[in-house]
């Protein structure tokens, strides 16, 4: 039982020198650590309950960490039961905060954004989606290939089917040519 | 010979290690065959194309099926630290994989108990790892393009998504961020930056620029990046020293592009096939590629 080797057990805490590919989920309280921690743990997520490093001032004594690349899965599945982390960060530097500028580029008859190191490109005019470019996780190609060639209210969103960091930098891209398209 | 280790955007592709065929057009390793699109088929399809052109023998090929969960990834992982001590390999590309510092420490460990040290060169999620892991300094290539650099450059940052704010991904920045990177040893011996002008750099400096003819249209192109990635790893490969190899490639890619008149819709398969004409054009000028351009 989570909760009594809890109390049973000093809890460490997360070191902030290493770990550089992994991130910190951290919760209002602790049943929702739990819960986290029972659901991602059933998905065969590779996580663990620490305590918090100093700089987390937020949340509950215990926070989850897991790996950084897998962030876009890990909230899906969280989302799917509702239990939803007040903050997400990295565990090598947690003030850092994910890039959320956009580049918009017009290529006449074609218009990208970029988002972080995700480039999204549409034809203006017919609103199918030509290319997807940059990122280096592997659902980039994956989700290259469910998406090109569809219509922008067609495709299905990269939060739906992606899993990663470059997953969720272009579901920003992708939210923003939503936007951009609506006006 | 040059292996390349990656993953194919299908879960259900195998584990497969093989030498890669080509077939009716198509690319196979062990009788499995996958199309030629963005990502490590694109490497692979391009590779292809380069070794062909200079008559060498086609590439090794390790590959997974994997579509962002990681889970193939670490199947490919665990199969290459078992295996990779034993291998002949003069050059090896390591391309899209998930991310894992602990998986890089240990491909690394058996990398150097090779007998004869391979050249290593990386780019996509295996360059994202090398850099988390502090194992930069140990490859010979980098091939970033301007978001990566940014990310190489900043020493906290454990994914181009996290690239702090003061770290622009402003290509005019290029010179700024490869300094930075290699003053943080987050940067391979040498670094081939991806961009509309090219940069080819170690720690002392800027080599070389590529920024001819200008294709502002290869910029939304997915693929680009994959198929320079492997025009260089192939002409290493063939014995060309690394930052020439760099240089030629980086031409031999533009020009590849500008032969297919692009448009942003463009698709890299079709930039691939122009690779073989350009190699030609490139490898037969009388431009000397060796010499260091001033970009002053």
């Amino acid at each position: 039982m989570p909760l009594f080797s809890f109390a049973k057990k000093k809890v460490k805490s997360i070191p902030l020198t290493q770990n550089q590919d992994r991130g910190i989920l951290v919760f209002e309280n602790t049943s929702e650590v739990i819960r986290a921690e029972n659901i991602l743990k059933t998905e065969g997520l590779k996580i663990r309950v620490m305590g918090p490093p100093p700089e987390i001032r937020t949340g509950c004594d215990l926070v989850i960490e897991f790996p950084l690349i897998e962030k876009l899965y890990i909230l899906r599945k969280l989302d799917e039961v509702r239990v939803k982390p007040i903050q997400v960060v990295p565990v090598s530097n947690t003030l850092l905060k994910p890039v959320d500028l956009f580049h918009i580029k017009d290529f006449g008859n074609y218009i990208m954004i970029r988002a972080a190191n995700m480039k999204l490109t549409i034809d203006k005019e017919t609103m199918i989606i030509v290319n997807i470019s940059d990122g280096g996780c592997p659902d980039v190609p994956y989700l290259a290939s469910e998406m090109i060639g569809k219509h922008l209210s067609d495709a299905p969103s990269p939060r739906s089917i992606g899993h990663t960091l470059c997953g969720y930098a272009l579901q920003l891209a992708y939210e923003e040519m939503q936007t951009r398209c609506s006006r | 010979m040059l292996a390349v280790v990656g993953t194919i955007p299908d879960k259900n592709f195998p584990l497969v290690a093989g030498e890669v065929v080509v077939q009716n057009d198509e690319l196979k390793v062990q009788g499995h065959s996958f199309g030629i699109n963005r990502g490590t088929p694109a490497l692979i399809a391009a590779v292809c194309k380069t070794l062909d052109f200079l008559k060498n023998p086609l590439p090794f090929a390790y590959l997974v099926g994997d579509t962002g969960l990681g889970d193939g990834s670490r199947r490919l992982y665990k199969f290459l630290a078992d295996h990779i001590r034993t291998a002949q390999f003069t050059t090896m590309a390591f391309h899209y994989l998930q991310p894992d510092v602990d998986w890089c420490n240990r491909i690394m460990f058996a990398i150097e108990e090779i007998a004869s040290r391979p050249v290593l060169i990386a780019d996509a999620g295996s360059m994202y790892m090398a850099k988390m892991s502090g194992n930069a300094p140990l490859f010979d290539l980098f091939t970033p393009d301007a978001g990566e650099l940014a990310f190489l450059a900043d020493e906290d940052a454990p994914h181009p998504f996290y690239t702090r704010g003061f770290i622009l991904h402003e290509e005019n920045l290029a010179p700024d961020l490869i300094k930075r990177a290699y003053t943080h040893e987050n940067a391979s011996r040498y670094i081939l930056v991806k961009g509309e002008r090219d940069y080819i750099a170690d720690k002392d400096g800027i080599i070389a620029v590529v920024d001819s003819p200008n294709e502002p249209a290869l910029e939304p192109i997915g693929g680009t990046g994959d198929a320079l990635t492997g025009i260089v790893s192939a002409l290493i490969e063939s014995g060309m020293e690394t930052s020439k190899a760099a240089v030629i490639a980086a031409r031999v890619n533009i020009l590849a592009g500008n032969y297919t008149m692009p448009t942003p819709a463009t698709q890299i398969s079709d930039i691939i096939e122009n690779i073989p004409r350009a190699l030609d054009f490139v490898l037969n000028s009388a431009e000397r590629f060796d010499t260091v351009k001033n970009i002053e």
